[in-house]
């Protein structure tokens, strides 16, 4: 009888996560649990300036502290050529400021000693002198024609831009907007945000003279690309590297780049000898590693009066910090902007792009979904509302007036993707119902004379998922493929090896599950690990949402192989020739005689057991998986929301989160990472931001400053599944894990402006801080969050 | 947390407490709920020689309201002890009102009231409900007890009225005048934020008259800020939707706040203007319905 697909956690099956028994018991191992015999510890000096000339560096004082066994500076490094970094966008990173700082945060000094509070003390004993220059805190600044060149350690470099990069068809936008009726225009800063990880990043390096081999426990999301970029800055040859990442306490993008940390840790060790700890603090982590957005976007859309969109003008100008350190795969100077719109039907786009140093922290296409599709599709669903308000046409209709039909799959996007599947309007129609849409515009009325500002937004979308194919995607020229490593064990039990890298997906679980729906043994039989370059197969890591639909395809096509060699195994124990033989779940059977079978497990005894002449022994092998598109989920998003118009206070009364993210593993799992990226958006949309005052101080830099929002805040969810399984994904799924961030901030602003659109209102930025509501409550004026913050006494 | 050496005393009595804050010369620190020191040990800020662990001096812990209404709490009663007293509610409307607004659940169950006061963080509720309520703190030291207004004892932003060598026992709110009443109102952008702007009003009533009325704000400016004399108005008469008005503008224009990314000064002074009237109001309506 074929297994229970359910029963032996397989497709489908909510199976509570295997990672959760060791976290909650205080069992798991993470980089700050792992201690080694004679670790040193090591703790970073971090410049206070955003940008200031380094005149002089004086250690002394340190090495006067009992314990204290090495201080780095600049200078060092730079006698070791390591001083600066190349960043996986082409561009080079400080390691150690030499020169001059150029973001508040910097890198000056490291103390390597006993312990980490000598360490600490040491750091405070260094004396740095520093002359303070002009700082640039937004890329406005930086492009002022006397503005001070950040970047005057490049050569070829005259200004403070980074690049200028342009996409879609000018001509035919511009005939789109030569026959437009009315032609409507958004503006918006997309404020700059930190994943702010639980786990800040961390490392310990352990470089053995001996056996010259460099061990280092570390941070990352991906780390065999870590380990291909060692090889290249420290010169070190790639087998005698070994990167393993533990368990991960979260990540959301932040723990993709190689930060300073990390190297000046491996230099530590191999001038020590010793096995070297770093652990960042909360403020190093906010205030210097991978943030997200800080992105203005302005564009305007041609429409015609019935409704139909006809092209859309867009301009971004992004804000990347000192250095052009952005890790993402694609090759295109703005990541993934262009995916903007890509649910809608649109004939004609055009998109501009200029990118800005300025002196603050670098990189920008962390937190949960950007590659800058979080800006994007943020700015899109602005757009829209904007749209539909000038149209004077209700929101969710001239959605489903400009929605990709179903029957358009597969669908070219006016920037040349190729959406593939989706039911868009069903998703649309899931969500107006459980919002109860229809009588809101009443219920808004009949609030409206009780004095109270009611409002709903829409937010909807689909988001290239899952970088990606190697024909556009790739990391410093390595293609962004996935890979999945299967040994069945002799009993039937198995272990399974990703390249693809957990920090709370719960890919323990989930490959399990994948594994089970292809092979029928058992989830709970199957053990999953990831992380160990020098065990797990080469891949690109987790990030993008890319995990199953890359690493996961691979685990259900490595499957497959296994399910190949041991039909064999099955003929030559049935006696019967393979093309007699059939599959369900979990066995092989005599297609003339169901009764007569072999399990899985009996296939797998047999492969080291009585195996079949001529047949390698073993049940073993992998498999490279590289994806021929992206996958395409669809959200629709809904948001009602009260203002408070003494206040500005705002609270959010319903929020309906509809999403087709294809088939699902783990259900469970899947809404676990919905309810997540919600509370993330809600997050960015209410109070989570970093800005910078004039001086480029981040304003910040501590729980205090960041706010997350806890329990207390975050409004409850009510989720809806509609199902379109990806056409070229061997299981169905679509990626899933980052939906809800990138489509659910517009969601709560749009719900806010539609509260306060009787003022003239068009757009408030993130974060909508009562105050700001507040502000345009009362003067009916768009308010904008670019930094400088203002502060006066 | 890696914070600086320091030397750490636990002492049983408040009179060892005290002798080893006498011979320390100033540089100890008292450690009761921790909840604003120890982040302060832990970013350096504050970097005591010695710790002088209070919480093992037993008898500090407690809420005690008098016959006449006196409300006394001992230098080690948590926040969370004034949130969930049943006492509270009736004897002090205001203290009750402001618990459960105190940073968040976490802290409130270490962190203690008087510290809090001690603390003298212009950003405190307790020392603005304490100043809204006429509230005073008892000192002891080697030649004992005296007693100081909450007015005087807030001195400046993170300044006490202390000696080095004195211990905050008790914090007291003095019997009202007729029935206590009076409420709480802070703007957090989320549960532990510092807050925007926060109003304490206290109204002492007998009948539907107020006996007695203090304010305090906090957030608004760089110390704890006494509204009191703004709210005089409203003493010996009944509340009426103008006099709360007058009273509500007058609170608005006592606060000192900034403009920083909470909002701008007069966005602060809307917030104060607009929590006086919906305290006031709510307790307008109360009243009313008592008589």
């Amino acid at each position: 009888m074929a297994l229970d697909e359910i029963k032996i956690g397989g497709m489908g099956a909510s199976r509570r996560r295997v990672e959760d028994n060791r976290f909650i018991r205080g069992k798991g191992n993470y980089v700050d649990d792992i201690v080694l015999q004679g670790m040193l510890h090591m703790e970073i000096l971090r410049s206070p300036m955003a940008h200031a000339r380094i005149k002089s560096i004086d250690v002394s004082k340190a090495y006067e502290i009992p314990g204290v066994r090495l201080v780095l500076t600049g200078e060092m490094m730079a006698a070791r050529n390591l001083a600066w970094m190349p960043t996986l966008s082409y561009d080079t990173q400080a390691v150690l400021a030499t020169d001059k700082v150029r973001f508040q945060g910097q890198e000056v000094a490291a103390v390597i000693a006993d312990d980490p509070y000598i360490a600490k003390d040491a750091c405070q004993a260094i004396v740095v002198e520093y002359e303070a220059l002009p700082v640039i805190v937004n890329p406005l600044q930086a492009m002022a024609s006397d503005a001070t060149v950040i970047r005057d350690d490049k050569e070829n470099q005259p200004g403070n831009k980074v690049f200028d990069w342009e996409i879609g068809d000018r001509e035919a936008t511009d005939k789109a907007f030569a026959e437009a009726d009315v032609i409507s225009k958004m503006e918006l800063h997309y404020p700059r945000s930190h994943p702010s990880p639980m786990e800040t990043c961390g490392s310990i390096a352990d470089f053995n003279r001996a056996t010259g081999k460099l061990t280092v426990y570390m941070t990352s999301q991906a780390p065999h690309i870590v380990r291909a970029a060692v090889a290249m800055v420290a010169e070190l040859p790639e087998h005698m590297i070994r990167i393993v990442s533990p368990d991960l306490g979260g990540g959301f993008g932040n723990k993709v780049p190689i930060y300073p940390g990390y190297v000046i840790s491996i230099l530590a060790s191999i001038l020590t000898e010793r096995p070297v700890k770093w652990i960042e603090d909360k403020t190093g982590n906010l205030i210097s590693t991978g943030f997200g957005r800080d992105v203005y976007l302005k564009g305007e859309m041609a429409l015609r009066k019935d409704g139909k969109i006809l092209g859309m003008r867009m301009n971004t100008i992004s804000d990347h910090g000192a250095f052009y350190a952005d890790a993402q795969p694609s090759k295109f100077k703005i990541g993934l902007m262009h995916s903007t719109f890509a649910c809608y039907d649109l004939p004609a786009a055009h998109l501009t792009s200029t990118g800005y140093y300025t002196n603050k922290a670098p990189g920008g296409v962390a937190y949960r979904c950007s590659f800058r599709v979080t800006e994007a599709m943020f700015f899109q669903e602005r757009m829209i509302h904007a749209a539909a308000d000038d149209l004077g046409m209700d929101q969710a209709e001239f959605r489903r007036m400009n929605l990709v039909k179903d029957d358009m799959f597969p669908y070219r996007t006016a920037f040349g993707f190729l959406t593939d599947s989706g039911q868009y309007e069903k998703c649309l129609n899931v969500g107006m119902e459980a919002i109860g849409y229809s009588t809101f515009k009443q219920e808004q009325e009949e609030a409206r004379k009780r004095g109270k500002l009611l409002g709903i937004g829409i937010s909807t979308m689909t988001e290239p998922l899952g970088a990606g194919n190697s024909r556009e995607y790739d990391i410093l020229g390595i293609k962004m493929f996935d890979s999945a490593e299967l040994r069945v064990h002799m009993t039937g039990k198995a272990i399974l090896r990703t390249g693809a890298m957990n920090q709370g997906q719960g890919h323990q679980t989930t490959w399990a599950q994948i594994v089970a729906h292809e092979l029928g043994i058992p989830a709970d039989d199957i053990t999953v690990e990831e992380g160990d370059t020098d065990t797990a197969p080469f891949g690109m890591g987790t990030y993008a949402s890319r995990s199953t639909p890359v690493a996961g395809a691979a685990v259900a096509m490595v499957s497959r192989k296994i399910r190949a060699k041991a039909r064999k195994i099955a003929a030559h124990l049935l006696e019967v020739s393979e093309e007699d033989i059939e599959w369900e779940l979990g066995r092989f059977y005599v297609r003339s005689n169901k009764e007569r079978g072999v399990t899985i497990q009996d296939c797998a005894l047999a492969a080291y057991s009585n195996m079949p002449d001529g047949m390698e022994p073993g049940l073993e092998n992998n498999a490279y998986y590289d994806p021929p598109n992206l996958t395409w989920p669809f959200a629709a998003y809904f948001v009602k929301v009260e203002v408070d118009a003494e206040t500005g206070v705002w609270d959010v009364l319903n929020v309906v989160a509809v999403d087709d993210c294809g088939v699902r593993i783990n259900p469970m799992i899947v809404e676990g990472q919905i309810m997540g990226g919600l509370t993330e958006a809600y997050a960015m949309a209410s109070m989570q931001y970093i800005t910078f005052d004039e001086e480029g101080n981040c304003i910040g830099s501590n729980y205090m400053d960041y706010l997350l929002p806890t329990a207390w805040e975050t409004p409850g969810f009510e989720l809806h599944e509609v199902v379109t399984p990806c056409p070229h994904h061997p299981i169905g799924a679509k990626g899933v894990g980052e939906c809800a961030t990138v489509a659910g901030p517009a969601a709560f602003v749009n719900a806010v402006v539609n509260a306060v659109s009787h003022t003239g209102v068009r757009n408030i930025d993130m974060p909508m801080m009562p105050n700001r509501v507040y502000e345009a409550l009362t003067t009916g004026k768009d308010v904008s969050g670019m930094p400088p913050v203002r502060i006066s006494d | 947390m890696y914070p600086s050496r320091f030397g750490y005393e636990s002492p049983k009595t408040v009179e060892e407490a005290i002798a080893i804050l006498d011979a320390s010369g100033g540089e100890a620190k008292i450690l009761a709920g921790g909840q604003s020191l120890v982040p302060m040990l832990k970013l350096r800020f504050a970097a005591p020689e010695m710790l002088v662990d209070i919480n093992n001096i037993d008898g500090l812990r407690y809420i005690n309201v008098e016959a006449d209404g006196t409300v006394r709490i001992g230098a080690l009663t948590r926040h969370e002890d004034l949130e969930y007293s049943d006492v509270l509610p009736t004897a002090s409307p205001v203290l009750a009102a402001a618990a459960h607004l105190v940073a968040d659940p976490i802290v409130r169950t270490r962190g203690t009231f008087v510290g809090s006061v001690c603390h003298a963080d212009p950003q405190g509720d307790w020392a603005a409900a304490m100043t809204a309520l006429g509230g005073h703190i008892v000192a002891q030291g080697p030649n004992g007890k005296r007693t100081i207004e909450v007015k005087d004892f807030v001195v400046g932003p993170f300044q006490n009225a202390l000696a080095y060598n004195e211990i905050a026992i008790e914090a007291v709110i003095p019997a009202p005048k007729g029935k206590s009443t009076g409420s709480y109102l802070k703007l957090e952008r989320r549960v532990g934020d510092f807050a925007t702007a926060s109003v304490a009003v206290s109204l002492d009533m007998v009948g539907d008259v107020v006996a007695r009325a203090g304010s305090a704000l906090a957030g608004v400016g760089g110390r704890t800020i006494d509204a009191t004399d703004a709210v005089a108005s409203l003493v010996g008469q009944k509340l009426t939707e103008e006099n709360i008005k007058t009273a509500a503008e007058a609170v608005a224009a006592a606060a000192e706040p900034r403009s920083d990314h909470r909002g701008t000064s007069d966005y602060k002074r809307q917030i104060v203007k607009t929590f006086v009237i919906r305290i006031l109001t709510g307790l307008a309506e109360s009243s009313q319905k008592a008589a």
